[in-house]
């Protein structure tokens, strides 16, 4: 490891138009008592038909520059978008993402790990850094689900929001302490079929029968894959912070996957961290999938909670299914 | 403590119901209240307390506390 890095500015953008539980109400089979207790969700963002992936990834993408006090766009040299919802299957929105921000001749992809996108994308912006190649890595968040959401299915219909979350990292400058620490990413596709978009793919192309059967939409066995998720995001924090000598009494923040206030409660118990640690922005966003992490450290970065110098968790997991814990000095 | 004890316990503490209405033919969700997260929450509480995987399939046949104790009884390592 030639160098380290380190989180320079994070950013956010959610579409303006917030449905909460009420509106839900009037929609589709559901009450506001029984979101809150099943998933602790009140409101989420939607976008409306003028906005793509990459609207919301460009805006996110402005607010962390502008956050950033030596960052300017003219510095990235690597676009990485984790997204399951592109602007198109291809190209990749990360290229969309490029010409907007007019930049030129630098590697731009997106990658596809459901709600461990953000993680997998900062794992992967790490080596790059950590290997000399790049220096400012620009990586994003960004869902749309509101289009893909099964109104017929009351288990997972009140679940989903849009927005975006966008990370610069940098190369840490040799007099300062935030550095990404270590992460893992991994994945354990026996239960692949627990989480998906069931058509639009090479499986089942979308036709007129793929439309009538609703089938582009997402498909989740929740109850599954809360178990599932409990233990894969405390299994991988466990293990990171114990192969760095961490203990979770040192941690200052943790950062989780925001799909449900009740698994975000597992977590901490099982990792025996109290929930004023725990930043929870399920309430305001509901879960946005791989943009739940940057956006929930955009705004705890707002709030003064995080600050510089503090010992961060992120982790996350989602469809794959795919897992994964980022440990920093922000 | 033994197990019917430690059972009754931890559904206590999770569905935050009295001790009185934890009776054998107790159901979870229908007599003690609990909804379908709760049901995979406990079913995660009896996993760690007793050290014991308990298969999905397992899982959903244990529908009353009586049910729950017979279950950790006989596949307890």
């Amino acid at each position: 490891m030639k160098y380290r890095a380190m989180i320079d500015s994070v950013g956010h953008y959610v579409p303006k138009k917030i449905v909460n539980n009420f509106d839900l109400e009037k929609k589709t089979d559901t009450n506001d008592e029984w979101i809150k207790t099943r998933t602790g969700m009140f409101e989420r963002h939607y976008v409306d038909d003028t906005e793509a992936a990459s609207d919301l990834a460009f805006k996110a993408t402005e607010n962390a520059i502008y956050s950033s006090n030596t960052t300017t766009k003219q510095d990235i040299d690597m676009i990485i978008v984790a997204t399951v919802t592109s602007d198109h299957p291809f190209p990749a929105t990360a290229c969309i993402l490029q010409k907007r921000l007019g930049l030129k001749d630098i590697p731009a992809f997106d990658i596809c790990a459901g709600c461990s996108g953000f993680i997998y994308a900062l794992d992967i912006a790490k080596q790059y850094i950590e290997n000399g190649i790049a220096k400012t890595i620009l990586v994003v968040g960004v869902e749309i689900l509101s289009q893909l959401i099964n109104w017929a299915d009351r288990g997972t219909n009140i679940l989903f929001g849009d927005g975006a979350g966008a990370a610069i990292i940098t190369r840490t400058p040799s007099n300062c302490i935030s550095h990404i620490i270590d992460s893992k990413i991994t994945a354990d596709g026996t239960d692949w079929e627990l989480l998906l978009q069931v058509a639009g793919g090479s499986r089942i192309p979308a036709s007129p029968d793929s439309i009538r059967k609703n089938a582009h939409t997402i498909y989740m066995e929740g109850n599954k894959i809360f178990k599932l998720a409990v233990r894969a995001m405390s299994g991988v924090t466990a293990e990171v912070l114990k192969r760095n000598n961490v203990s979770t009494k040192d941690i200052d923040w943790v950062v989780p996957h925001q799909a449900n206030l009740r698994i975000i409660e597992s977590v901490a118990e099982k990792l025996n961290i109290p929930m004023s640690r725990m930043i929870v922005t399920i309430d305001k966003f509901a879960n946005t999938s791989s943009a739940s992490v940057p956006i929930t450290i955009s705004v705890a970065l707002k709030q003064n909670m995080i600050k510089r110098g503090d010992m961060v968790v992120l982790t996350a997991f989602g469809a794959g299914l795919t897992f994964g814990t980022v440990l920093l000095r922000y | 403590m033994d197990i019917t004890t430690k059972v009754k316990e931890l559904i206590k503490e999770k569905l935050n119901v009295d001790e009185n209405e934890i009776v054998p033919a107790a159901r979870f969700i229908e007599d003690l209240g609990a909804d379908s997260l709760d049901t995979v929450e406990l079913i995660m509480k009896f996993e760690e307390e007793f050290d014991m995987e308990i298969p999905e399939t397992e899982a959903d046949k244990l529908r009353t506390v009586q049910e729950a104790i017979d279950y950790i009884e006989k596949n307890l390592k």
